[in-house]
């Protein structure tokens, strides 16, 4: 009967050795699914491959990454990526930390307010920008009309390669600052409420407590919103597509959409291949520190909860 | 506590206000717009003064349009129809092949857990087009370039991970005591999983999936570059309209409409789950 046990008991601690994989099987598959066309990118990144010349194609090994360092398009993307990048992320955590810090108080509008903000985050990028690109019309469009009044008559918004950048810049700043803004709150109302009381007994003015105590104390929020949506921007391809695909001429080449005109129109895989690496290169960088400082204040959190 | 002075409680609403303006302001106007016709939208100054009518929404619904030049065909519905099954589908799959290798990861720390759960969750910041232009050319010889199933497995990318890391933070805040005792009391590893594991972290499951479904609905650049014509959700579908219909402002604005009605109404219902969510479970709302 022991014995009987014995194999029972054996079998289970089997299964529960086999269990966890067998669980995490399906999401592994998964895993190896993405990996493959990953591979094929490397591969392609390497090779002389346009796929109107199908009889040219063979290894070239590192010539499409040298080609870049001559390649006047490969720099401006590199350029407009950074720009629009860093431009969307720093005025969206200005205004987010700005809207987060009006909204602190847990009042009844406040919380409407709040609320209201969560409409142009659940909109799909693509369709904000189709938005933007309706209120832009020079004939009908309000926003054209409203440029007017203010003494811009000839806006043309996303036509236009001196605001084109603007326009996208400003869709952008629609749709995401929303997300700055909940994070941000969502750490503000997190803050322990005795240093601030210490520093009101102490008559600390209100501009003082709030670069001597809540910025510091916020910081590990701000960090970790401004790296996820730095990695969100740098690959944006949505809103500048849906806008102006790119253009006018090559103003909004972000590296998305180079690499996907560069496949496509002009059908060079193998350069549309190294363009993504590279920028995949970038991200993977930026999400190594991102996911560090995300653990550290999700366990964080986690102690304080 | 309160000692500010009149002059910033005002200068407070005066930014509040601003704040409505500029974030709500669009939604409003292409509302407002899609119950125009196209001689009411072109009069300038624009007003809002206008007799509402429907007829756009009636030409979408219909799939016919009558021009002076003639009637066109809309496919717009089937658009719409499309982003239903693509995110419905994906998120269904996400949810079956997500919840137990969350369970999984939270549960049981075995070999190679965290570079697979690490692995997943590079990828959701790994530029997608990256994965998707090697895939148009397998899909081609797999045969999968014009089914819903390999559009639905590539949306994967998006639905598993977000599935995986908000799940995974839900089974790790339950205490495995609770299991173990039902474990003692002789119920299978299974029954255990359905009848304890799985309620207790039901909120955070539908959290995960709201989110998922809203990122799927909303997802521009997989289908754009693997889905056929006639497989097109409406973010795609929306775009090839404006370039095929051109000039019916009205229609195009009703589409838009339509096409943002549902991942709104999902937010506005289920604001507290979404805001937990889209912290990743880094800051507890």
């Amino acid at each position: 009967m022991t014995a009987t046990t014995g194999t029972a008991r054996r079998r289970l601690r089997v299964a529960q050795g086999v269990l966890p994989y067998l669980l995490s099987l399906p999401a592994l598959l998964a895993c190896i699914g993405i990996l493959i066309p990953f591979g094929t990118a490397v591969y392609y990144s390497l090779q002389r491959f346009r796929l109107s010349q199908p009889w040219n194609r063979g290894m070239n090994w590192g010539d499409n990454y040298i080609a870049f360092l001559g390649d006047p398009g490969f720099w401006n993307t590199l350029r407009i990526s950074l720009t629009y990048a860093f431009l969307t992320v720093g005025l969206e955590l200005v205004l987010g930390l700005g809207i987060a810090l009006l909204l602190q108080r847990r009042t009844r509008i406040n919380n409407a307010v709040s609320i209201m903000l969560l409409m142009p985050l659940m909109t799909a990028p693509a369709l904000a920008a189709l938005m933007f690109k309706l209120m832009t019309n020079p004939n009908f469009g309000i926003l054209s009309y409203v440029a007017g009044l203010l003494g811009f008559p000839d806006m043309r918004w996303g036509a236009s390669p001196s605001t084109a950048l603007l326009t996208v810049v400003m869709v952008d700043i629609w749709v995401y600052t929303p997300f700055m803004m909940i994070l941000l709150l969502a750490g503000l109302r997190s803050l322990p409420s005795q240093p601030f009381e210490a520093a009101a007994l102490d008559g600390v003015p209100r501009w003082q407590q709030f670069w001597r105590i809540t910025l510091p104390m916020l910081m590990p929020y701000i960090l970790t919103a401004s790296l996820f949506r730095l990695l969100d921007s740098i690959q944006q391809f949505d809103i500048i597509y849906a806008m102006t695909q790119g253009g006018p001429g090559d103003t909004l080449m972000v590296f998305q959409v180079e690499a996907y005109l560069t496949f496509f129109q002009s059908t060079n895989v193998g350069r549309s291949a190294a363009l993504l690496i590279i920028l995949w290169a970038i991200t993977f960088v930026l999400s190594n520190i991102f996911i560090k400082n995300w653990l550290r204040l999700r366990a964080r959190a986690r102690g304080v909860s | 506590m309160d000692h500010r002075s009149l002059l910033e409680r005002w200068l407070r609403g005066i930014a509040l206000a601003l704040v409505v303006v500029f974030f709500m302001f669009p939604i409003l106007w292409i509302v407002l717009m899609s119950l125009q016709t196209n001689e009411t939208i072109l009069r300038s100054p624009p007003s809002v003064v206008f007799t509402p009518t429907l007829q756009n929404y009636a030409a979408l619904i219909s799939g016919r349009l009558e021009t002076e030049a003639g009637a066109l065909d809309i496919a717009f519905m089937s658009n719409l129809m499309n982003s239903v099954i693509l995110s419905v589908g994906s998120v269904a799959l996400a949810l079956v092949l997500g919840v137990p290798a969350a369970y999984a990861f939270a549960r049981h720390r075995f070999r190679g857990s965290e570079d697979i759960a690490f692995t997943l969750l590079s990828f959701r910041f790994a530029p997608p087009l990256l994965v998707l232009l090697p895939l148009t050319l397998y899909f081609q010889d797999l045969g999968l370039a014009d089914t819903y199933f390999g559009l639905i497995w590539v949306y994967q990318l998006i639905c598993l991970p977000l599935i995986l890391w908000i799940v995974r933070g839900y089974f790790e805040d339950i205490s495995p005591d609770i299991e173990l005792a039902y474990r003692i009391a002789g119920h299978s590893w299974w029954a255990t999983f359905r009848r304890i594991a799985l309620p207790l972290a039901g909120p955070g499951i539908a959290a995960a999936g709201l989110l998922a479904f809203i990122f799927a609905w909303n997802n521009f650049i997989f289908a754009l570059v693997l889905a056929s014509a006639d497989k097109q959700p409406v973010t795609v579908g929306a775009l090839a309209f404006v370039t095929a219909s051109g000039i019916q402002y009205g229609q195009i604005a009703a589409a838009v409409v339509l096409s943002i009605a549902p991942t709104l109404a999902l937010a506005l219902w289920a604001q507290r789950y979404l805001v937990e969510g889209l912290s990743l479970g880094a800051v507890k709302g």
